[in-house]
């Protein structure tokens, strides 16, 4: 086994306009996840649900450690949260999550190993 | 450990919205409604970030409210220009106080009901036009977006945010939430709050439209509001009562009235095993409630009507006099050419199709039933029981022309089809 991390990401523009959607539409997407997310914890790949990310923030960026206000600007996508899984293999945590609600909604899931830090312990 | 599927309750996150945009204007004052908007859409974002990865609350109504007031409380720390929003700092404080939740609890749900019938008076101010007051009443009151209540009144979505804005126009002008006990106009503001309502309910029950879902949504939202109504000592009155029959008996019947196809049946056709006893149940009770003082409504004749068809165990054991008598009533406090027709239907139905045919050809204002399907319809049926078929087929055939959506063109059609059957 080992562990990965899925780190969602959203376009911005569908960010904003999932913002102004209606009450009746949020419930549904929170449904869909809830769902998933659900599956995830009782098949064992949830190591940790992780947690949302806040949409404003700064960032600090070279030698000179320029300071902008908010998420990385130049991205075109945001990440808005990330999660733990355990899968047997990279191809496992990547079939798992193809079932991310969040790609109904034009977003992205990038599934990438966590590097196990050997001798540490 | 939970084995179930964990589900939020329907349309939690549209009745919560409902809730907080009331509670929240009360605090921020009806001049900053479209603020109140925004802090409800900022918590329901943060519900649906958190309950996401977390799963659900064990109090889900609670944690919004929780959420909506601590935003409140911030964005008025910040403001510190109290000028623009109720100056009620008295209020302000109780709001901190009651961060400390549990023991105060039904105290807070009381308020919150309180809080949404105000919003529904302030909604029905004589400064607001009908249409607008209920366009109002969906976007503050029942959580819908522009796009929903666009189609379910069927107009556009631009129509939709002119009448917004327009009653936000108004309340630019308007401080605090009125106590509903001290507004002036109260009873003339609860005529406007019943019609508003029942503009919803009808508009959820007759208007066939492919999004058949928001329009049963309306029904039910309109029996919500009606039961928020009974719950105050300026709502309880018989006609509120009536009000809340009529609808159930009415919702009682939904499930049984469109089959799969969409299509419209008959009261004739239908399952009646399919009607919901639940809601007819409560029908009778608030018609009961209803008789208390001898004021007698158009709601309660109504009512009257509906529970002698939810009382029939087949079709053809309707009682149509006693419904003929109802509709003569109803139709001298409410002389409308529908609900002359419906009367003439009923006359057929007690005396046979010929005297509902005569009926039907001494309607006066038929000019206002000109582009009205059911009116050719039901000269179609009664030719058509009259062995007619000649006739039948000419009228059914004109109620075709008419039809306004998919669901009464296929049910006209199978009229037609059935033009030389005579029974």
């Amino acid at each position: 086994m080992a562990d990965f991390v899925y780190l969602y990401w959203n376009r911005r523009e569908d960010q904003a306009r999932m913002a102004n959607s209606t009450p009746e539409e949020k419930q549904k997407i929170t449904q869909k996840w809830m769902v998933w997310m659900d599956g995830l914890k009782k098949s064992g790949n949830l190591k940790d649900f992780g947690a949302p990310l806040e949409f404003d923030g700064k960032t600090v960026e070279g030698a000179k450690k320029v300071v902008t206000d908010g998420p990385y600007a130049e991205a075109k996508d945001i990440v808005g949260g990330f999660s733990i899984i355990t899968a047997n293999s990279l191809n496992e945590a990547f079939e798992l999550s193809k079932g991310c609600p969040i790609l109904e909604l034009n977003g992205i899931v990038e599934v990438r190993p966590i590097r196990p830090l050997q001798g540490l312990k | 450990m939970k084995e179930e599927i964990p589900e939020l309750m329907d349309h939690l996150f549209r009745r919560e919205a409902g809730k907080m945009v009331s509670y929240l204007t009360k605090i921020f004052g009806l001049n900053n409604l479209a603020l109140a908007e925004d802090v409800v859409q900022d918590t329901l974002c943060r519900a649906m970030e958190t309950w996401k990865f977390r799963g659900l609350p064990d109090n889900p109504s609670a944690w919004l409210m929780r959420v909506a007031r601590n935003r409140a409380i911030d964005i008025i720390r910040r403001e510190q220009r109290f000028r623009t929003f109720t100056p009620d700092l008295t209020y302000f404080v109780k709001l901190q106080e009651s961060l400390l939740p549990d023991g105060e609890k039904l105290a807070f749900e009381n308020e919150i009901k309180d809080d949404q019938l105000r919003m529904m008076f302030a909604c029905c101010s004589p400064a607001i036009s009908a249409d607008v007051q209920v366009t109002l009443i969906l976007k503050t009151l029942c959580g819908f977006g522009v796009e929903e209540i666009a189609s379910a009144l069927l107009v556009s979505a631009d129509t939709i945010e002119k009448r917004l804005s327009r009653a936000k126009k108004v309340f630019q002008a308007s401080g605090a939430l009125e106590e509903v006990e001290s507004i002036p106009e109260l009873q003339s503001r609860l005529q406007a709050i019943y019609d508003s309502i029942y503009l919803l309910f009808n508009e959820g029950y007759n208007g066939s439209q492919s999004e058949m879902m928001v329009r049963e949504d309306l029904c039910y939202e309109a029996l919500r509001l009606a039961l928020l109504l009974c719950d105050h000592p300026a709502g309880k009155s018989p006609k509120t009562y009536a009000l809340v029959a009529l609808m159930s008996f009415h919702a009682a019947r939904l499930k049984g009235r469109m089959d799969a196809e969409g299509c419209l049946i008959l009261l004739e056709a239908q399952d009646r095993s399919l009607w919901n006893k639940e809601l007819i149940g409560r029908g009778f009770q608030y018609l009961d409630l209803s008789a208390q003082d001898g004021e007698i409504s158009e709601y309660h004749i109504e009512a009257g009507i509906a529970s002698i068809h939810c009382m029939a165990e087949t079709y053809e054991r309707t009682n149509w006099r006693e419904i003929l008598k109802l509709y003569d009533l109803l139709f001298k406090v409410k002389p409308t050419p529908i609900v002359a027709l419906n009367r003439a239907i009923a006359v057929g139905q007690a005396f046979g199709p010929e005297k509902g045919l005569i009926a039907l050809n001494a309607i006066e204002d038929l000019e206002k039933l000109k582009d009205y399907p059911f009116y050719p319809a039901a000269l179609g049926e009664f030719y058509r029981l009259a062995g007619r078929g000649k006739e039948a087929g000419e009228y059914f055939g004109r109620a075709l022309e008419l039809a306004r959506n998919s669901s009464e063109v296929k049910f006209l059609e199978r009229k037609l089809k059935t033009r030389n059957e005579r029974s």
